[in-house]
C-alpha cells in the first residue's frame, strides 16, 4: 500500500469508533423517529404502521402548536440576548485579567458539577412562597404576604438564563483572547476613547464568539422542556413539553415524533443559516 | 526645548521594580534608542510614555506640558508595536485613516493623507487589501504609515524590526530610519539588538535591570561604556580586572593580567577616579593577531582554542596563561588554525577603563 492511501485511510480508522457511535446513536434512532412519525395511533393496542400523513397535518396546521412554536423562539431569543448582555462583560473581563484566569473560568464551571435539574429547582427555594428571598422581605416587613414570584414566564427565562450564561460566556472568552490586546492599545493612540476602541475594534472581532454563544443558548434554550415544567406554570409551556406530553402522557408516540422532528427542522434551519454566513469553526471553537 | 522628558520615573508592579528612578531627556527630532536585554524595562518605559501605563512616581512632560493625567487617546503620539497591530478587520486605507476620523479631518483631506503615508512606505496601490493578504515587512510599513498620518509629536516604536527576517530587517532600518529623517518626527526606539541600535539612533539609552546605565552617542557607548554591563551588551569585549596605579590629565596607567602596564587616553577613562581597582575593557575587533610580537603596540603571546569562521572575518577563542579571551579578526588570506600560536597586540589609546 502507497504511503498516500495509508496518509488518506489513516483519519477514518481514527474516526471509526465515533462515527459507529454516532451512527447507533443517533442516526439510527432518528430514523425509527422518521418512520414513526408517519404511523398512526390507534386507541386501543398496537400504533398502525404506515405512510400516513395525519401527523404532520396537524403538526404544521393546529394554531395550538404554532402559537407554542413561537412561544418558544420568543422565549429563547429573550433568553440568548439577556445572556449576551450578561455575558459579555463577565467574558470580557475574565479575558483581560491578569493570573488568576483559570481559577475565573473554574468557578464559571462550577455549577456544571450540579445537575442542572437541581439547579433549577433551587430557585424554588429562593423564590416560592416560603423561599429564601419572601421570608427574608417578610421579616424586614417590607411585605405582609408571600409575593407569588414562581411559575410565569419570568422565571422560566430566570431558569434558562441561569442554565445557559456559562455557554455564552465561554464563547466569548474564547473569541476574546484571540484578539490582541496591542489592537485596542493601538485604537487608543490613534486618538479613539477606550469605549470607541471597543466599538470599533474589540466588538466586531469578537461578533463570531458573540453569534458562536448566541446559536447554543437558543438551541439549547428552545430544546428544553425541564425548565418550564419546574419553573414555569401552565400556560409557560415550551415545544419539547408537547413532545414530553405527546409520548410520556398521552403514549401518541407517532405525534410526539412528528413534534420532535418538527422542533428539529426548524433549529435545523438557524444552524443552517448560522453555519451559511460564520461556518461551523467557530462555534466549536467555543466548545474546545 | 526637549520633546519628551521623564523626570525620576518609577514603575512598580506590586513589590517587583520594573523601571527604577529614571531621568531622561529627548531632544526635538531625535531618534532615540532604549538599548537593553528582554525584560530590562524598555516597554515598560516606553508604555509610561504612550500613557498605556502610569508610573508610580514621578512626570512625564511631553512638548513643555506634564501628561501624567492626560489620557492617551489625547497624547498625539504614534505608535507601532512588534506584532504590527492592524486591525484584521479593516482594509490597509482603513487602518492608515483611524487616526485621522478621531480629528476632525475633512474626508478629502483623509484621502490625500492616507495616500501621502502610503506613498511614503512605498506601497501606494495596497489601500484596499486586508493585513492578512500582507506580508510581514509590508504589514510593519503600513502600522509605520497608521502612526505617521495623524502627524504625531513623538513616535513610539517597541521592537518593530524583531519579528523580521534578517535581510528583511536591514532593508526596513534603512528604510524606517529614512522616513524618519525626512519627516523630522522625535522618536523613541525600543530594541534589544544593538546592531540596530547603534546603526540607527542619534542617541542610545543602555538599560539594564529597570535603570539606565548610559547614555550617549552611538560612537560613545561603543567606544566608552560607562559600565561592565554596556561594555558586554554592545559588541564582544574583554574586560581584564586589575588595578589603576595613577591617574593624571594625559590618562590612567592600569595594571592588568596578560599585557601587563597599560596608559589609557584620559577620554577612555572618564569615570575612573584615581588609584585603586579598575578593569581594561578591550574590544574583541581591536585585539589583533600576529605571527609575530608588534614593536608598535602591547603584544601578549597567547593559543587559539577554537575559531568561529563567519566568512569576511573569524572568531578566536583564546588562551593566555589562565584568561580566556576573544578576538574578532577580519581574514586576509585564511583564518589562523585551532591551536595554533600567536601574537595578541593591542594599542593602548583602543582600550577603555573602568573603575572595579
Ligand atoms: N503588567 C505587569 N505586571 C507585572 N510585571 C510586569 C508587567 N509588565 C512588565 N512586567 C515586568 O517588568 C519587567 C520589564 O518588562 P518590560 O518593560 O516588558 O521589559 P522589556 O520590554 O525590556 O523586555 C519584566 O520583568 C516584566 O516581567
Ligand atoms: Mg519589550
Amino acid at each position: 500500500m502507497s504511503v498516500e492511501a495509508r496518509e488518506r485511510r489513516q483519519p477514518w480508522i481514527l474516526l471509526s469508533p465515533a462515527l459507529g457511535a454516532v451512527t447507533l446513536l443517533l442516526l439510527v434512532p432518528l430514523a425509527f423517529i422518521v418512520v414513526y412519525s408517519f404511523w398512526l395511533r390507534s386507541a386501543v393496542g398496537a400504533d398502525t404502521p404506515g405512510f400516513h400523513l395525519d401527523n404532520w397535518q396537524r403538526a404544521l396546521t393546529d394554531p395550538f402548536f404554532r402559537y407554542i412554536l413561537l412561544n418558544t423562539l420568543k422565549i429563547a431569543a429573550i433568553t440568548t440576548v439577556i445572556c449576551a448582555l450578561l455575558g459579555y462583560p463577565a467574558a470580557y473581563f475574565i479575558a483581560r485579567s491578569r493570573g488568576n484566569k483559570l481559577i475565573l473560568l473554574l468557578l464559571l464551571m462550577l455549577p456544571f458539577w450540579i445537575s442542572y435539574i437541581i439547579r433549577t429547582m433551587s430557585w424554588i427555594n429562593i423564590l416560592g412562597s416560603s423561599g429564601a428571598l419572601n421570608t427574608a422581605l417578610m421579616s424586614v416587613g417590607v411585605i405582609s404576604e408571600p409575593i407569588r414570584m414562581l411559575y410565569n414566564e419570568g422565571t422560566v427565562i430566570l431558569g434558562l438564563v441561569h442554565f445557559l450564561l456559562p455557554f455564552m460566556v465561554l464563547n466569548i472568552y474564547v473569541s476574546l483572547e484571540g484578539i490582541d490586546t496591542n489592537l485596542e492599545d493601538a485604537a487608543t493612540s490613534l486618538g479613539a476613547t477606550r469605549w470607541q476602541a471597543f466599538l470599533q475594534v474589540t466588538l466586531p472581532l469578537s461578533l463570531p464568539g458573540l453569534a458562536a454563544g448566541g446559536l447554543l443558548c437558543f438551541v439549547l434554550g428552545a430544546g428544553t422542556y425541564i425548565t418550564p415544567l419546574i419553573l414555569g406554570g401552565p400556560r409557560d409551556a415550551m415545544f419539547a413539553n408537547l413532545v414530553f406530553e405527546a409520548i410520556i402522557t398521552q403514549l401518541n408516540w407517532p405525534m410526539g415524533s412528528a413534534l420532535s422532528l418538527l422542533l428539529l427542522m426548524v433549529l435545523g434551519v438557524l444552524v443552517a443559516i448560522y453555519n451559511r454566513y460564520l461556518g461551523m469553526s467557530q462555534l466549536t471553537k467555543g466548545l474546545g | 526645548m526637549s520633546a519628551v522628558e521623564l523626570n525620576n520615573i518609577v514603575k512598580r508592579f506590586g513589590a517587583f521594580t520594573a523601571v527604577e528612578k529614571t531621568s531622561l531627556s529627548i531632544p526635538e527630532g531625535a531618534f532615540v534608542t532604549l538599548l537593553g536585554p528582554s525584560g530590562c524595562g524598555k516597554t515598560t518605559t516606553l508604555r509610561m510614555i504612550a500613557g498605556l501605563l502610569d508610573p508610580t512616581e514621578g512626570e512625564i512632560v511631553i512638548g513643555g506640558r506634564r501628561v501624567n493625567d492626560v489620557p492617551i487617546h489625547k497624547r498625539n503620539l504614534g505608535l507601532v508595536f512588534q506584532n504590527y497591530a492592524l486591525f484584521p478587520h479593516k482594509t490597509v486605507a482603513e487602518n492608515v485613516a483611524f487616526g485621522l476620523r478621531y480629528r476632525k479631518v475633512p474626508r478629502d483631506e483623509i484621502t490625500r493623507r492616507v495616500r501621502d503615508a502610503l506613498e511614503l512606505v512605498q506601497l501606494p496601490q495596497l489601500g484596499d487589501r486586508y493585513p492578512k493578504a500582507l506580508s510581514g515587512g509590508q504589514q510593519q510599513r503600513i502600522a509605520l504609515a497608521r502612526a505617521i498620518v495623524i502627524e504625531p509629536d513623538v513616535l513610539l516604536l517597541d521592537e518593530p524590526l524583531s519579528a523580521l527576517d534578517a535581510n528583511l530587517r536591514e532593508d526596513m532600518r534603512v528604510e524606517l530610519k529614512r522616513i524618519q529623517e525626512r519627516i523630522g518626527v522625535t522618536t523613541v526606539f525600543v530594541t534589544h539588538d544593538q546592531s540596530e541600535a547603534l546603526a540607527m539612533s542619534d542617541r542610545i539609552v543602555v538599560m539594564s535591570n529597570g535603570r539606565v546605565e548610559q547614555v550617549g552617542a552611538p560612537e560613545e557607548v561603543y567606544t566608552t561604556p560607562a559600565s561592565e554591563f554596556v561594555a558586554r551588551f554592545l559588541g564582544a569585549s574583554n574586560i581584564l580586572e586589575g588595578r589603576c596605579l595613577s591617574r593624571g590629565p594625559e590618562g590612567a596607567v592600569l595594571e592588568v593580567p596578560v599585557f601587563g602596564t597599560v596608559r589609557v587616553p584620559s577620554a577612555r577613562a572618564p569615570h575612573l577616579g584615581g588609584a585603586g581597582p579598575a578593569k581594561l575593557v578591550v574590544r574583541a575587533e581591536k585585539l589583533i593577531l600576529r605571527e609575530a610580537p608588534a614593536r608598535d603596540a602591547l603584544s601578549a603571546p597567547a593559543t587559539i582554542e577554537a575559531v568561529d569562521y563567519q566568512g569576511q572575518a573569524a572568531r578566536y577563542f583564546l588562551r593566555a596563561g589562565d584568561t580566556a579571551l576573544q578576538a574578532i579578526n577580519m581574514i586576509d588570506a585564511r583564518p589562523f588554525p585551532a591551536g595554533a600560536q600567536v601574537h595578541m597586540t593591542l594599542r593602548p589609546q583602543d582600550c577603555a577603563a573602568l573603575p572595579g
